[in-house]
């Protein structure tokens, strides 16, 4: 059996070895991804992110038996990516995710995996998805990602999220720290965690109105509530025929309050998730989403290898060559790669 | 491959709860371009097999200051070996006594580190038991 056949089989250890072959990059790695493809595009993705400390892997950790005890007797496995930086000067981390997360243990229903950012941005978006594959195929419904800060990865991660939780803490300085690179927009849900920490109160209005100047301006003038959160919240259920309503298709982001500590606040957050991913579902929104993600995989992918194709067909010399050229302005960078592809 | 990285899973079986050395170990691990899983103070060996096969580690560093390490490590090795993990190096710090020191060599313990041992030559020894690993696998 291959190993990718064994990951399907159930095997937690070809799991485990499929995905250390596809954050090496290796042969091996993508054999398994183009065997595994098929059989993934079923579990729900749900990213968390936000600055250190906010309580990202408390909430995963949390969100992880919520899922885990539905009342139906019908609990999805859950699958847990979490991912801390390496460190810029040695190549090394420290993942320490897992410390959170220790009443998940024992559970087999559960698979946590924690990964180092490692090289590039593009590179991780690239992994992370990789490794989100190889647990969709071996079955997991409910894909939790777990990542810090507020960058360009966190935008990548949360483009190959379905649903994407925004963490903040009250207390972290007055100017809320995750939302400056324009994080605000890929929240679905905004999570208030630490809601038994004073200044909640202020965190949240700071939030809401941050909320407003980021939505479109015809959002806005659709939401008449002073409050956002999306109609269906208030509503208790959902329209019975969403897909004719163009207010259904509105998704204002809910503002969610916990205690991951205490459990807090976690069923309501499961319920709004749910719902989020009811409303994905039932506007065409799922597919969407889909769809672009895949577009950006692709054309990544593609980039990379035509950029590397290209330069094994060209020799350090000439490269050098063309940059002595170019220090002297003897050429354009424009001009230098016409030179380099006409070569 | 260069892109391959050493993950090395380190742990604090037992009840005490002392676990400053398992993070200055974990530091010098990571400045040695490793990526250590940290998994905090209490584990069971249970934790700790289930932690290395998901985390698929190539190596597990062990903080023992409890005594309990005559229980805790032949039990380790077992739920390894049983979840077919027996190609994983295990390492063990804290207080041994020396006559438990061979016993724990011939069970499949790598490298046993008392108090005041460089962390050089933890990194040291573990790259070595690694890299062997790797070779013998290929
Ligand atoms: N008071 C309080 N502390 C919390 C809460 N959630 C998490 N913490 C603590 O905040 C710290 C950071 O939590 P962690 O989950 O590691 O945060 P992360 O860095 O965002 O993943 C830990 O000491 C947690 O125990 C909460 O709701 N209330
Ligand atoms: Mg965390």
């Amino acid at each position: 059996m291959t190993l990718s056949q064994e990951l399907l089989a159930g095997s937690r250890l070809a799991l485990a070895r499929v995905i250390t072959q596809i954050e090496n990059g290796t042969e091996a790695g993508r054999i398994a991804l183009d065997e595994l493809f098929p059989y993934t595009g079923r579990a729900h993705l749900i990213g968390v992110t936000g600055a250190p400390g906010t309580g990202k892997s408390s909430l995963v950790n949390q969100l992880a038996i919520a899922f885990r005890q539905s009342e139906d007797g019908e609990a999805g496995r859950v699958g847990i990516v979490a991912v801390d930086p390496s460190s810029p000067f040695s190549g090394g981390a420290i993942l320490g995710d897992r410390v959170r997360m220790r009443d998940l243990a024992g559970d087999s229903g559960v698979f946590i995996r924690s990964m180092a950012s490692r090289g590039s941005v593009g590179g991780l978006a690239v992994a992370t998805s990789g490794v989100v594959q190889a647990l969709d195929a071996a079955g997991f419904e409910i894909i939790l990602i777990e990542t810090v800060g507020a960058g360009q990865a966190e935008v990548d991660i949360a483009r190959l999220a379905h649903t994407t939780l925004v963490v903040e803490a009250p207390g972290l300085g007055d100017d809320i720290q995750a939302l400056k690179a324009g994080i605000l927009e890929i929240a679905d849900i905004l999570v208030i965690n630490k809601a038994d920490r004073p200044g909640v109160e202020s965190t949240e209005r700071a939030l809401l109105s941050m909320l407003q100047l980021a939505y479109p301006a015809k959002q806005i003038l659709r939401d008449h509530s002073s409050k956002p959160g999306h109609r269906w919240i208030e509503a208790e259920s959902p329209p019975s025929n969403p897909a004719n309503s163009s207010e259904a298709e509105l998704w204002v982001t809910p503002v969610v309050k916990t205690i991951a500590v205490e459990g807090q606040g976690v069923s309501e957050l499961r319920s709004t998730i749910e719902l989020h991913r009811r409303f994905l579902a039932m506007t065409g929104e799922r597919e969407q989403r889909e769809r672009r993600r895949l577009h950006a995989e692709v054309d990544l992918l593609l980039r990379d290898t035509l950029l590397k194709r290209w330069m094994a067909g060209i020799s350090d010399g000439q490269y050098e060559q063309i940059l002595d050229l170019l220090v002297r302005r003897e050429l354009s960078p424009w001009r230098a790669v016409q030179l380099l592809i006409e070569n | 491959m260069a892109d391959r990285k050493i993950r090395v899973l380190v742990a604090k079986p037992g009840l005490d709860g002392h676990d400053r050395g398992a993070k200055v170990v974990a530091r010098a691990l990571r400045d040695a371009g490793m990526e250590v899983i940290y998994t905090g103070l209490r584990q069971t060996p249970e934790m700790i097999a289930e932690s290395a096969l998901q985390e698929d580690v190539d190596a597990i560093g062990l903080s023992v200051l409890s005594g309990a390490h005559m229980a805790l490590v032949p039990r380790i090795l077992e739920l390894l070996r049983s979840n077919g993990q027996e190609d994983v190096s295990i390492f063990l710090g804290g207080i041994i006594p020396d006559e438990d020191i061979p016993k724990l060599q011939a069970m499949g313990v790598r490298g046993i580190y008392g108090p005041g041992t460089l962390t050089e030559q933890i990194v040291k020894d573990i790259r070595l038991a690694v890299t062997r690993a790797y070779a013998d696998s290929n």
